[in-house]
């Protein structure tokens, strides 16, 4: 094993408490100064069946999974045992086992729980084991945990073995158990660990492998987060206090985060009977002069479409978060793509208006959510932030300090009883909530409640007192007005920062991505410049409006350039070209839409033999599709 | 000071200030029932107190969306079938506004049919007016949720197949905290009933019987009814949950042939409203939520403060 990078891979059935476990591991790395990064896998059911969580841990920092891994800890999947289930869902007794072996990199360990997997029944076992060098260590986890306390706790004892191979001090653990456990359970479990550590040193040899972790230092404070973490307190320093939502993987986890953390702040939380009543709830506390968010995942957002027209048309500021995973319809529920884009582009009727982020990393959704925010109230406009399953359920390290951001209540250009009473906003003695002209497209507004400020608000088409209107140069006046917004946002987005770009400026080859794809591409950049291709990326976060003129540059200034996404159409490309009008000829695609999200290898292949060397297909996991051009 | 005014001011109010002075008169065709509703509401809202600044209509889709253009409140017009999901959220954020939803038999019993039983289960303090004709009139003419068996239009042309909806005792199983029925053709009785209504702490459902002189010449809408409050006929208190069930369940098979029954059907006073509910369980702030974005000097949390500990 190296030294460089730990790649912890922890594999069983869901709910055997895969991920609480990997979660309390990764933290002890980050606490132990580690940079931290997780990725997790999990079937679309409550227990049993193949889940796995990858834990990456290196000194520098890490934005991805990386390619396979270096550690396997297979627990077994305690609810496979039952026969019945076996027509269904076909033996699952050995897969935390067998399922994860075509990852393992060479020289890696293998810890298994023979109290509950089988490793003679996987054909070629013993073969593959000598052919890679793997460093096997059976032991009966189960009957331990048994033993000093319940069976569940093999997780525990399954953490102590890691601990004596990896050579981490169980400190580090136990210090977080004791933060996290009640007193009756924290000392079996305390146990627990010991007795594995302990059975480890005595009973096996594990000087044979070079098993140490790497160490490292942080500058300043950290903490783990998740990109839903990252975005749910996002909103609430943007001062959102309303929330209406209805579950549906993976958006569940931010409508959760936000409707344990709102009351608490003074705020509502409302779980309704569907999504496009959620929206429809979203709407009217924003229409009340509140900030308020709404969200769902592919299927539910699709019911979005009318409430989201409307928010547009009445011009109230409307957040919805889509969290994207594998389609069409219910698709892969927990599985991660990022084919929604088109959807959030363009759905809705009419020439309808958005503004559409896409946060890259974990650190960058807090921004993005604070910033769909700033827009959508700001300019009157609904505001989408999109991210997907990925995105959504990775822990990694920020700095604490990031944030530490000033709180922001502003709601936009909303008049006060004074202001309204003063006049200049009305006409015919009537408040004008929707004036011809006004700076920016934003006509100011006033909330129910308000002296003098009464209005109709409107989807159909209105005049400036917002009543319905079917006259022609009104028609076209609020139009243009409501177009207009958009190039004041553009304008805006430009001075942000979102666009980022990696790798040497006069680079030869580009790569354009978006989304959680960021932190992969970018590895995969600095692995090719290594290898001697001069390449550089960028990672676009605003789809819509899209920043033309920063892509224009970014391709101007490259040969050729790869675009990466995980979809099967190549949506982000066809955006591309459609807003560009150009630069066709020159792009080719990367796509991955098997379920799993890229590993940096796999783009570091995918750009040599296709954009380099103009050779055939990497593999079966990924497609390529050749420039418009050619 | 609060931001809002107009929120609670005393003060005497004329039914003329919600009539806009520089619209243009109704598009509803002659003798049509909506008028009865807008005349109704008008001599309501001041009877409640309420002046068009602190009110808010919410209303749908079709002929009684128009309601809206021609109360002069704080209105929203929002999409067919979802005025109930915007007013109960607008409800929330700030309770001080006399929050009043409305919309058709099509667009509330049919295609907002979901969020009317959802409403009513959760009790918002709210008062929700269906404008019930027995058709689908701004789209000419279809067949609707609460039109007769039989019923023909160009949509049904043998004929519909399917009972009418029983909108009463929906509403009632569903939970609704005050179930009435009245009709436009009795304009003292609506009045009184939306009085009630938006004095009512909880979700108040009024099936307002509106005649549609256009697609539904026959509709029982002309036919006389009797007010089962001040009828000697019947000894009815409308607190008494199965009596109010039972007689919905007769007159909802009867609606098609005879006597129409309206009045205050059902009224349950102790059930607290839905935001008395998330109160008492901690979820709703005291004060309204809106309010604190007028205030300079309300202090916002950060995110960082109350939750970054766990993630360390």
């Amino acid at each position: 094993m190296s030294d460089d990078e730990l790649i912890w891979r922890i594999a069983g059935g869901s709910g055997d408490g895969i991920a609480s476990t990997s979660q309390n591991f990764a933290k002890a790395l980050m606490r132990a100064g580690l940079h931290v990064f997780t990725h997790r896998h999990y079937p679309s059911r409550i227990r049993g069946g193949h889940t796995y969580v990858e834990v990456r841990a290196s000194a520098d920092p890490v934005e991805s999974r990386g390619d396979g891994y270096n550690f396997l800890l297979a627990l077994g999947d305690s609810f496979a045992r039952n026969p019945q289930d076996e027509a269904y869902y076909g033996n699952e007794e050995v897969k935390p086992l067998s399922e994860n072996l075509d990852e393992l990199r060479e020289g890696g360990v293998i810890v298994y729980d023979s109290g509950l997997l089988d490793a003679s029944e996987i054909p070629d076992f013993e073969e593959r084991v000598e052919e890679n060098d793997w460093h096997v260590y059976d032991m009966d986890l189960r009957s331990l945990a048994r033993e000093q306390g319940r069976e569940v706790m093999r997780n525990t004892a399954g953490v102590g073995v890691t601990c004596a191979i990896t050579g981490i001090p169980l400190e580090a653990i136990e210090e977080l158990m004791r933060d996290a456990m009640p007193e009756k359970i924290l000392e079996p479990n305390l146990e627990i660990m010991q007795t594995a550590y302990d059975l480890v040193s005595e009973e096996y040899d594990v000087d044979a492998p070079d098993v140490s972790v790497p160490t490292g230092e942080h500058d300043e404070e950290q903490v783990l987060m998740s990109g839903s973490d990252a975005i749910a307190y996002g909103a609430i320093d943007e001062g959102c206090r309303f929330i209406a939502g209805y579950p549906m993987t993976p958006w569940t986890e931010v409508f959760t985060i936000m409707s344990q953390n709102l009351p608490e702040l003074g705020g509502i939380s409302e779980q309704v009977e569907d999504e496009i009543a959620a929206a429809a709830l979203a709407i009217g506390a924003s229409h009340m002069g509140v900030k308020a968010m709404s969200g769902s995942s592919g299927g539910g957002f699709a019911l979005m479409g009318e409430p989201l027209g409307l928010a547009e048309m009445t011009e109230t500021p409307l957040v919805l978060i889509e969290a994207m995973r594998a389609g069409p319809s219910t698709g892969m529920p927990t599985k991660p793509e990022q084919a929604d884009l088109e959807h959030v582009l363009y759905t809705s009727q009419g020439d309808s208006q958005r503004v559409v982020l896409a946060p890259g990393t974990v650190a960058e959704a807090y921004e993005a959510s604070r910033r769909a925010f700033q827009l959508a109230y700001e300019y009157q406009i609904p505001s989408m932030l999109i991210y997907d399953q990925k995105l959504s359920g990775e822990l990694t390290n920020v700095p604490a300090s990031h944030f530490d951001r000033e709180p922001n209540a502003d709601i936009g250009l909303t008049l006060s009883e004074e202001e309204l009473a003063d006049q200049p906003h009305t006409g015919d003695g009537k408040f004008h909530r929707f004036q011809h002209e006004a700076e920016d497209g934003v006509s100011p507004r006033s909330v129910p409640g308000q002296k003098g400020g009464r209005f109709l608000a409107t989807g159909n088409e209105h005049n400036p007192a917002g009543h319905i209107s079917e006259d022609p140069d009104n028609r076209v006046a609020q139009m243009d007005r409501r177009e207009q917004k958009l190039d004041a946002i553009r304008a805006d987005l430009d001075d942000d920062g979102l666009l980022v770009e990696h790798g040497p400026e006069d680079a030869d080859y580009g790569i354009l991505t978006f989304g959680s794809q960021q932190g992969t591409v970018e590895e995969a950049v600095d692995r090719l410049n290594e290898n001697g291709t001069s390449v550089k990326s960028l990672t676009v976060a605003e789809l819509a409006p899209y920043p033309v003129e920063t892509v224009r540059a970014f391709l101007d200034s490259v040969e050729e350039a790869l675009v990466v996404e995980m979809n099967a159409s190549g949506q982000f490309r066809g955006l591309t070209q459609k807003e560009l009008g150009t630069h066709g000829e020159m792009l080719s695609s990367l796509l991955k839409y098997n379920g799993n999200p890229f590993e940096p290898g796999e783009i570091v292949e995918g750009f040599t033999t296709n954009v380099v060397e103009d050779g055939e297909v990497p593999g079966n996991e990924t497609k390529f599709v050749p420039a418009a051009g050619d | 000071m609060s931001a809002f005014s107009a929120i609670g001011e005393e003060r005497e109010i004329d039914r003329n200030e919600y009539t806009p002075d520089i619209e243009p008169q109704p598009t509803w065709c002659p003798g049509c029932g909506d008028f009865g509703v807008l005349k109704a509401l008008k001599g309501a809202l001041p009877d409640v107190g309420r002046s068009p600044e602190e009110t808010l209509l919410v209303t749908g889709i079709g002929c009684s969306g128009k309601l809206n253009s021609y109360l002069d409140s704080y209105g929203f017009h929002t999409i067919h079938g979802r005025s109930l999901p915007v007013a109960r959220a607008a409800k929330l954020a700030n309770p001080g506004v006399e929050v009043i939803a409305a919309g058709g038999d099509g667009d509330g019993y049919g295609i907002g049919g979901n969020h009317f039983m959802h409403t009513a289960r959760e009790n918002h303090d709210m008062t929700y007016v269906v404008f019930n004709n027995e058709i689908f009139g701004l789209t000419k003419g279809q067949t609707s949720p609460t039109s007769p068996k039989g019923h023909k239009s160009k949509t049904q042309p043998h004929g519909s197949a399917k009972s009418p909806i029983r909108p009463l005792s929906l509403s009632l199983t569903s939970g609704a905290s005050f179930v009435a029925r009245t009709a436009a053709v009795n304009p003292n009785q609506a009045q009184r009933i939306l009085k009630e209504a938006m004095e009512h702490d909880g979700f108040a459902h009024i099936d307002f019987l509106t005649q549609c002189p256009t697609w539904n010449k026959d509709a029982k809408q002309y036919v006389p009814y009797t007010d089962i409050n001040e009828s000697d006929d019947y000894d009815f208190d409308p607190t008494n949950r199965a009596d109010a069930q039972e007689l919905m369940r007769e007159t909802e098979d009867k609606l098609y042939e005879g006597e129409v029954l309206t009045g205050v059907y059902y009224r349950d006073d102790e059930r607290p409203s839905y935001q008395q509910e998330k109160q008492n369980i901690g979820e709703m702030p005291d004060e309204p939520l809106a309010e604190r974005y007028f205030d300079d000097d309300y202090e916002w949390e950060r995110s960082y403060d109350s939750f970054i500990d766990k993630h360390k």
